[in-house]
């Protein structure tokens, strides 16, 4: 399967890739990784005119200790996420959630700016970043600005960037020994989540995310404020769905995924708490 | 569009439409058929090759994003007459059935032990998570894996 025919640009700097972009407008995509666009591409579910490769702006590729929290370059790959020894001490729950993404082939091309901006609500990432309360720097003609991961997201693969605007970096805060836990429930080691939890809890304070519980990633918020006010895990995690409008589609029914999202925030909760 | 991509040791210039991709530059530009399509769609793994050293699914990376790089397939492990350690391990081991899987599973498992030259028999089955045998030959597969990681290889 071919994608249909595009012009191919390659950007030698941030600055120039937007200002590709700003030049061609809404035919224009940029391509990272490519493991989420050009499999839509080759479906002909997307058909950009132009793609602006930013896959070689190596300088932003980092992981970076910045004090209170981690600095992650856009186009770092999953691979180097999953094996980063700062994020393993500092925040483990995205190192490992990373190492769940795809299969290896997948994680040796795959970029975490490239899963956040294509903002698909069943990727492991984006409501990874979302329960860990993370920032994104997005950088556009008209200057940088940070958009909190819990306004980014805005509907299915929809999100507040503009047009012209690249996610560069993503912040996460430092996990300061919060215990965590990942669940992802599919059927084969390497599909998309059925339902998925990233979940991490220092006594009272919380934070979860769901996976492909709706149109976009999901931040339990009713969760984290049972476990506030003192609910047991088993209290909290009814509230699972509270956020959530999950789809039905041939792997699930909706009212199945709120029953696995109950479940499997339990769990979740109860790793995270021991 | 013009990339130059080296190919298995060999400098290959090509002119290619920038749609093409990686596998189809591969197969049908450089008549290199080793490398198999399978799904197309990056779920089993059959068209997995290397990339600057690591495995890749040539089905979703455009040749364009290669330009500059240093790619081996199936046909660049044998040196000299003599099968790559992997290969000579899933021959012995009987590591293949049909083999439509096996040269992308020979790519992933090379790259796995690069990564892991000590794995455990787990750590085999999850690093080739991302390539699937339909004639389901997994066990004598990752007996393979194995067998060739003792042998230092």
């Amino acid at each position: 399967m071919l994608p249909a025919a595009f012009d191919y640009k390659r950007a030698g700097s941030a600055a120039e890739a937007i200002s590709l972009v700003s030049e061609y407008g809404d035919d224009a995509k940029f391509l990272a990784g490519g493991h989420s666009l050009l499999p839509l591409m080759k479906l002909r579910l997307a058909a950009p005119s132009v793609l602006v490769d930013i896959g070689r702006l190596t300088d932003l590729s980092y992981i970076r200790d910045a004090g209170d929290h981690i600095a992650i370059g856009a186009l770092t790959r999953h691979m180097d996420v999953e094996k980063s020894p700062v994020l393993a001490q500092h925040v483990p729950l995205l190192a490992h959630a990373a190492g769940h993404v795809g299969d290896p082939q997948v994680r040796h091309r795959g970029t975490i700016g490239g899963s956040i901006a294509h903002a698909d609500p069943a990727s492991d990432l984006p409501a990874t970043t979302l329960a860990l309360g993370a920032t994104y720097v997005v950088q556009g003609a008209s200057g940088t600005r940070e958009i909190a991961a819990k306004d980014f997201y805005k509907g299915f693969l929809e999100s507040a960037l503009r047009p012209d605007e690249m996610l560069t970096e993503i912040r996460v805060p430092k996990m300061n020994g919060a215990g965590w836990s990942f669940q992802k429930f599919n059927r084969r080691a390497q599909d998309w989540a059925i339902v998925g939890v990233a979940a991490w809890r220092r006594g009272s304070e919380s934070g979860v995310g769901l996976v492909n519980m709706g149109s976009t990633p999901v931040l339990a918020s009713s969760v984290a404020s049972a476990i506030a006010s003192g609910a047991s895990v088993a209290d909290a995690a009814q509230k699972a769905s509270a956020e959530a409008e999950p789809q039905s589609d041939l792997n699930a029914t909706s009212d199945y995924r709120k029953h696995l999202a109950t479940v499997l925030v339990r769990r979740a909760l109860e790793e995270a708490s021991k | 569009m013009k990339i130059s991509v080296t190919v298995n040791g060999e400098k290959r210039e090509s002119e290619i439409e920038p749609r093409t991709l990686l596998v189809q530059y591969i197969r049908e530009n450089l008549a290199l058929t080793g490398t198999n399509v399978g799904c197309d769609t990056s779920s089993c793994g059959a068209c997995s090759m290397h990339m600057n050293g690591e495995a890749v699914k040539s089905c979703t990376v455009l040749a364009a994003q290669a330009d500059g790089c240093d790619i081996t397939t199936i046909e660049g492990l044998a040196k000299g007459g003599k099968m790559h350690p992997m290969q000579e391990a899933f021959m012995q081991n009987h590591g293949l059935q049909c083999g439509y899987c096996t040269p992308g599973m020979v790519m992933a498992a090379i790259s796995l032990l690069k990564e892991n030259p000590n794995p455990t028999e787990e750590q085999v089955r999850i690093g080739l998570e991302g390539n699937l045998c339909r004639c389901t030959g997994y066990h004598n597969i990752v007996q393979s894996v194995l067998a060739c990681a003792k042998g230092g290889n």
